[in-house]
C-alpha cells in the first residue's frame, strides 16, 4: 500500500476544503498522512480540526519560519519529512503557495511533478484537462516520490468522521530558505462570498459591464455564487485581479457559469471551459461565448440580469 | 546590475492547441515569446532605467536566457529588441520533452555560471501553466525567492530588493538581498513595443547558441510522462433565447429546470 502525505492548509479556524479532497483522492492510492505545519504551540489545536475525510495520520510541525519564511520554509520541513518516511506520494492544493511547494520540494526529493490534476488514480496516475479544458490527459512521476498539485474543487470528498493519529516532528531550515523575509501579510479578508476556485456557481462580468460589478454582484449574492471576472474587467481596475478567471488568472469548474459580457476570448475560456453548465449573456448574438454555452440570452445584461435577480429572490421567499 | 531574464517561446496563445504522441504539438502553430515574460522584459527595463540604463552609455545589462527549439531565436529577437542586451540560448534535441524539473536544472546552470544579481522571470508560460519554474530556479540556485511580485522596488546601493507578493491568499511585503529570482504577475507593468530603433539594433546584439555539451550539461530524461491524451468531444449547441423583455424570465427558467434555485 502507497504512503500518500498531503498538506493540511487552513483557513480561519477550519481545514481548508482542499484537506477532504486532497485526502480522498490520496485514499484511492493508499493511507493518508496530513502534514499540519503551524506556528509554535498552535499545531496541537489545529490537528484537532481534521475530524473528517479518509485521514489516517496527522504529522504537525511547528515553526515560526513557515510564516515569516513562507513556501520555502514549508518545503523544507516536507521535503525533510517525505524522504524520512519514503513516501510514495505529495499531493498539495494547486494554487500559488501550493505549487511553489511542490516545486522546491520535488527539486529537493529529486522527484518528478504534475500539476493542475483534477484526479489521481490507485496507481497514481493523474488526470489533467489541458489546453483550457479541450484536451484530457493522463500523466504519472516517473521517477521518485510523485509530487501531485490538485485543483480545488474537483475531487468530491470524503467527509466522513475520522479520528487520525497524531505525531509531532522537526525540521531543520536551510540557510537558503531563509533569504527572503516577509515583513508584512495582507491576507484578503473572506467576504460573504464563496472563495472562486471552490464555489459551486459563479457569476462573471467583463467589459460589457462597462465598469458596474453592481447587477452581477446582485444577481451572484442572490444565487449564493461567487464573482469572477475577465480580464479585461480587472485591467480596466473595476474588480481586483485576484477575481480574475482565464489563462492567467484563476482555472474554475463551478456547476455553473454565468458569463455576462463577456465575449469568450480563447483565453478567458481557457479558464473556465470545464464548468459543468456554462451560461452567458450578450449583446452581441455573435460572441463567441456563445460556441460554448449551454444557455445564452441574447441582451442587455443591465436589463436580463437585474430581473432575472429578482426572480431568484421572489422563487425563494 | 547585472540581470538575467528568462523567457520562452511559446505556440501563440490565441491558437487552438492540440497534443501529438504525448506532446504538444508545436510545430503547427506560431512560435511567440511567451507574452507573460514580456512584464518580466520590461519589469528589468525599469529597474535599470531607474538606475541610469543599460546599453551604450549604461552601467547595467540585461540578458535573456532561454531554453528551447531552434526557432526560439526569433522570440528572444522580440525582447532584445524591447532593449535587452544580450541573449545566451540553450538548444539541443535532447531536450525534447523536457519537464519542468529539467528545464530548470539547464536554466540554473546557465544562470550559476554568471554572476547576475537578479533574476526576472514571468509567473508561467502561457503552454504548459505551470508556474513552478521560478521557485525551481531559486531552490536549485540556493538563492532568495521573491515571486508573484505585483511591484518590485531595487535599491542597487544596498543591494536589496523588496516586492508584493500578490497571489489569490492575499498581498504580502517581501524583502531580500541579491542576488534573487524574482517573478512577476502580469498587472505590474504594460509592456513597451519594440520601436523600430530597437528592432534594428537588436538585429546587431549578441545571441549565443550552445548545446547543452557545450554548457557542460547532460540532458536528463523527464521525470514525468504522459500515458495517454484524448480531446474532449466538442459540446452540443445550447439553447439560444434573444431578450425581447423575457430574457431574465427564461433565464430563471433554465436555472430552475437545472435546480439551481
Ligand atoms: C497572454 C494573454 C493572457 C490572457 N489572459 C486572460 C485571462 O486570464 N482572462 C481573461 O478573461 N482574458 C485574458 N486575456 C484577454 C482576452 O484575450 C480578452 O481580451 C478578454 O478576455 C476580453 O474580456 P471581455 O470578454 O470582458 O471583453 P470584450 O472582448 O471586449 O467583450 C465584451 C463583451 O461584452 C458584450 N457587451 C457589451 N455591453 C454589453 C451589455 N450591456 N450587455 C451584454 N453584453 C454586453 C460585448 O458584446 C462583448 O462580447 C488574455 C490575453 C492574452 C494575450
Amino acid at each position: 500500500m502507497s504512503q500518500v502525505f498531503i498538506l493540511a492548509e487552513f483557513s480561519g479556524d477550519a481545514p481548508a476544503k482542499t484537506v477532504a479532497e486532497l485526502a480522498t483522492a490520496g485514499a484511492k492510492a493508499g493511507s493518508v498522512t496530513a502534514v499540519v505545519l503551524a506556528a509554535p504551540g498552535k499545531g496541537a489545536a489545529l490537528a484537532g480540526l481534521i475530524t473528517s475525510g479518509p485521514i489516517a495520520e496527522v504529522v504537525v510541525i511547528e515553526s515560526d519560519a513557515f510564516v515569516k519564511y513562507s513556501v520555502p520554509a514549508a518545503a523544507d520541513a516536507i521535503a525533510q519529512l517525505i524522504s524520512a518516511r519514503k513516501a510514495d506520494a505529495f499531493l498539495v492544493a494547486s494554487s500559488a503557495y501550493g505549487k511553489e511547494v511542490a516545486a522546491r520540494v520535488a527539486v529537493q526529493v529529486e522527484s518528478g511533478l504534475i500539476t493542475d490534476a483534477v484526479d489521481v488514480g490507485a496507481d497514481l496516475t493523474a488526470t489533467q484537462l489541458v489546453f483550457g479544458g479541450s484536451t484530457t490527459v493522463h500523466s504519472r512521476v516517473s521517477h521518485g516520490c510523485a509530487v501531485i498539485t490538485v485543483r480545488p474543487n474537483s475531487v468530491t470528498p470524503d467527509l466522513a468522521a475520522s479520528s487520525p493519529t497524531i505525531t509531532n516532528a522537526t525540521f531543520d531550515i536551510s540557510a537558503s530558505a531563509q533569504l527572503a523575509e516577509v515583513l508584512s501579510s495582507a491576507p484578503f479578508v473572506k467576504g460573504g462570498r464563496p472563495e472562486l476556485t471552490e464555489a459551486q456557481i459563479i457569476v462573471s462580468g467583463g467589459r460589457g459591464t462597462n465598469g458596474d460589478f453592481a447587477v452581477v454582484e446582485a444577481f451572484a449574492d442572490s444565487l449564493g455564487a461567487a464573482v469572477g471576472a475577465s480580464r479585461a474587467a480587472t485591467d480596466a481596475g473595476w474588480y481586483p485581479h485576484s477575481h480574475q478567471v482565464g489563462q492567467t488568472g484563476k482555472t474554475v469548474s463551478p456547476q455553473l457559469y454565468v458569463a455576462c459580457g463577456i465575449s469568450g476570448a480563447i483565453q478567458h475560456r481557457a479558464g473556465m471551459q470545464t464548468s459543468k453548465l456554462i451560461v452567458a449573456v450578450n449583446k452581441d448574438p455573435d460572441a463567441p461565448i456563445f460556441e460554448i454555452a449551454d444557455f445564452g440570452v441574447v441582451g442587455d445584461l443591465f436589463a436580463v440580469l437585474p430581473k432575472a435577480t429578482e426572480g431568484v429572490q421572489a422563487r425563494k421567499s | 546590475m547585472k540581470i538575467a531574464v528568462c523567457v520562452k517561446q511559446v505556440p501563440d496563445s490565441w491558437a487552438e492547441k492540440k497534443m501529438v504522441n504525448g506532446l504538444l504539438d508545436r510545430e503547427g502553430v506560431d512560435a511567440v515569446l511567451n507574452d507573460l515574460d514580456e512584464y518580466a522584459v520590461e519589469e528589468a527595463l525599469r529597474i535599470v532605467e531607474a538606475h541610469g540604463g543599460n546599453g551604450e552609455g549604461g552601467a547595467h545589462t540585461i540578458t535573456l536566457i532561454s531554453m528551447g527549439p531552434a526557432r526560439t531565436t526569433d522570440a528572444v529577437r522580440k525582447g532584445l529588441s524591447m532593449g535587452a542586451d544580450s541573449a545566451i540560448i540553450i538548444t539541443d534535441d535532447a531536450l525534447v520533452g523536457s519537464d519542468a524539473i529539467g528545464t530548470s536544472k539547464v536554466l540554473a546552470g546557465v544562470i550559476a555560471d554568471q554572476k547576475f544579481d537578479l533574476v526576472l522571470c514571468g509567473t508561467e508560460s502561457t503552454d504548459a501553466r505551470m508556474s513552478v519554474v521560478p521557485a525551481m530556479l531559486a531552490q536549485r540556485l540556493g538563492w532568495a525567492q521573491l515571486t508573484f511580485a505585483g511591484s518590485v522596488s531595487v535599491t542597487p546601493e544596498t543591494s536589496s530588493v523588496t516586492i508584493t507578493r500578490e497571489t489569490e491568499a492575499g498581498i504580502d511585503t517581501m524583502k531580500a538581498q541579491f542576488p534573487c529570482v524574482i517573478s512577476v504577475i502580469e498587472k505590474i507593468n504594460e509592456p513597451r513595443y519594440p520601436s523600430f530603433k530597437g528592432i534594428m539594433a537588436a538585429k546587431k546584439k549578441p545571441m549565443e547558441v550552445h548545446s547543452l555539451s557545450a554548457i557542460g550539461l547532460e540532458a536528463q530524461s523527464a521525470w514525468s510522462a504522459v500515458v495517454d491524451a484524448t480531446p474532449r468531444p466538442a459540446k452540443a449547441a445550447g439553447i439560444k433565447v434573444v431578450d425581447e423583455g423575457a430574457g431574465g424570465e427564461a433565464l430563471l427558467n433554465f436555472l430552475a429546470e437545472k435546480k439551481f434555485i
